[in-house]
């Protein structure tokens, strides 16, 4: 264990994540790891890691760290707006901090969560095979907490990727964060609603309410109707509409409950749960309907953006 | 000669992109349950499949988009849901005590025309089976509840219900693991430990066990 970096200030919330624990759902632990798993790779591979490293998951507002020891940061997804000392810095770029030197953000600006990776990868509490912080469980990452001031972060002192500041990755292969359309398959239940429901949630805009966290967002939009009996409770994903009597839909996060019985009318595809991640109470957003096929195709296409950051 | 009603095909759904939701039925039906529990453990044998979860009467399955599709996973599904079940081994049997005093109790035995003594005397009755794990670490889906006690759940859910609380609802019956939100009718409590963070697996009951509550004196 090496420290490297002190927290200063935590910001609003900011947790370690990896890719969570998907083998505990079993046991109705959710799955937790970090909500954009895109920009966590890329803060990854651009900080010389693996993908499965811990990062830093920065939610509406980052933290201010100091370098305790040199060493090499990315930070990816929303853009926060970090400063160095003070100057601004690229995001989805690798950067070198020399002791000292520190790391404040001065605001959102596009986003809702932002990654930082540290080269070596952040040491965590491991918990049910994950380092990921679960706050529900009290378990994982910082002491199952989220960061707070005088904390120290340190990293495998075993571990020494070659050190590559300045890279990159292209804006061109970057999620389009802006874009407020999140592509979705139909769910199972999907017939529970009747043919103008079907269409209004495949073309309406919907609100992200102030009920919004890591394991859902309540949405708030034009009103669904739906039909059916109570459902046995079976398991659930991240990426699931589902439709409680309300009307009021829930899109699950990655801390979901493993279990439910309302009905899921849809299920966003994997390549648009990056884009679902950095949604804010006050956003709106549309469902896309699109076939597993499409979904494919964004899959791999997101994988070789992340492809050309790994190492030669 | 036809095979029993509960060796039925499999309905595939997809769940997006990387996983879907095989429905064996859709009764609270022990065999039903059974099967789902046994076909999410074959299903977690196999290379494609990152993991599976059994439900009431079905299984979701988490699979790698690289090595198989809805298609190509669905067909081995139905394949193997049409197997005749193996014979189940009885799941663990948790003896449970309760202090019944919750706050529902008295709202329960009127709701459903009987004393509570009557009350405490049905839902200690049977032996319960563990239908699923989920919604929240450490929670159970237990049933099925006698009818005697079936109720709706309440109108308005609790923001926050103790953990430790037995509840009813329609005809299940569990104990909430932790405080978190809820709309079933709180009837007593129990001190077991449900949510065990440092055990692996973090629960203790696991699904296919059985529970039997008994009535506990109330200390203090």
């Amino acid at each position: 264990m090496k420290p490297v970096l002190q927290v200063v200030s935590p910001g609003l919330l900011t947790t370690i994540q990896d890719l969570g624990r998907p083998a505990a759902i079993a046991a109705g632990v959710p799955p937790g790891g970090a909500m954009d798993r895109f920009a966590h790779r890329a803060a990854n591979l651009l900080a010389g890691n693996s993908p499965q490293d811990a990062t830093l998951e920065c939610t509406m507002s980052g933290p201010h760290l100091v370098a305790e020891e040199p060493c090499l940061v990315a930070i990816t997804g929303a853009d926060f707006q970090p400063r160095i000392n003070g100057a601004p810095a690229p995001t989805w770029t690798s950067l070198f901090l020399s002791r000292g030197d520190r790391l404040s953000f001065e605001g959102r600006r596009i986003g809702a969560r932002a990654y930082i990776a540290v080269g070596g990868g952040f040491e965590a509490d491991r918990w049910l095979g994950s380092r990921s912080t679960s706050l529900i469980a009290g378990r994982g990452g910082m002491q199952g907490r989220a960061l707070a001031r005088g904390d120290v972060l340190s990293v495998s002192a075993e571990r020494s990727a070659p050190v590559v500041a300045g890279r990159q990755l292209p804006s061109g292969l970057r999620p389009a964060y802006a874009e407020g359309a999140l592509h979705a398959m139909p769910g199972p239940h999907v017939r529970r609603l009747d043919a103008e429901s079907r269409k209004l949630l495949f073309s309406a805009e919907f609100t992200v309410t102030r009920d919004d966290d890591r394991m859902g967002y309540r949405l708030d939009g034009p009103q669904l109707s739906m039909s059916g009996d109570e459902l046995l409770s079976f398991g659930l994903v991240a990426g699931a509409i589902q439709m409680p009597r309300s009307g009021q839909p829930i899109l699950l996060m990655a801390d979901h409950q493993t279990a439910g019985g309302y009905p899921v009318v849809a299920v966003v595809i994997s390549a648009s749960m990056p884009i679902a991640a950095q949604l804010a109470p006050g956003d709106t957003v549309r469902f896309t309907q699109t076939t597993a096929a499409e979904a494919s195709r964004r899959r791999l296409a997101l994988s070789s953006a992340l492809a050309t950051l790994s190492a030669p | 000669m036809p095979p029993p009603r509960s060796i039925q095909k499999a309905r595939i759904h997809p769940l997006g992109d990387t996983a879907l939701l095989a429905e064996l039925g859709s009764r609270l039906d022990t065999a039903l349950n059974t099967r789902a529990i046994g076909l999410a453990a074959a299903l977690r044998k196999r290379r494609d499949v990152r993991q599976a979860v059994a439900g009431y009467s079905s299984v979701t399955v988490h699979f790698d988009p690289d090595q198989a599709t809805h298609e190509s996973l669905g067909a081995a599904i139905k394949r193997l849901a049409a197997k005749r079940p193996k014979m189940a081994i009885p799941g663990r049997l948790h003896r449970i005590p309760v202090v019944y005093d919750g706050p529902d109790l008295d709202d329960v035995a009127r709701a459903v025309g009987l004393s509570v003594d009557a009350v405490v005397a049905v839902h200690t009755r049977p032996i319960y089976r563990v239908f699923l794990v989920g919604f929240v670490p450490g929670w159970a889906y237990l049933g099925p509840l006698p009818e005697e006690l079936e109720l709706p759940r309440r109108d308005v859910p609790r923001m926050r219900v103790p953990a430790g609380s037995v509840a009813i609802a329609a005809r299940q019956t569990g104990i909430y693991p932790l405080p978190v939100p809820g709309g079933w009718h709180l009837i007593g409590r129990s001190s077991v430990k449900l949510f065990l963070p440092d055990s692996d697996p973090p629960c203790l009951f696991r699904a296919g066990d059985r529970v039997k509550f008994f009535a506990a004196r109330k200390t203090q």
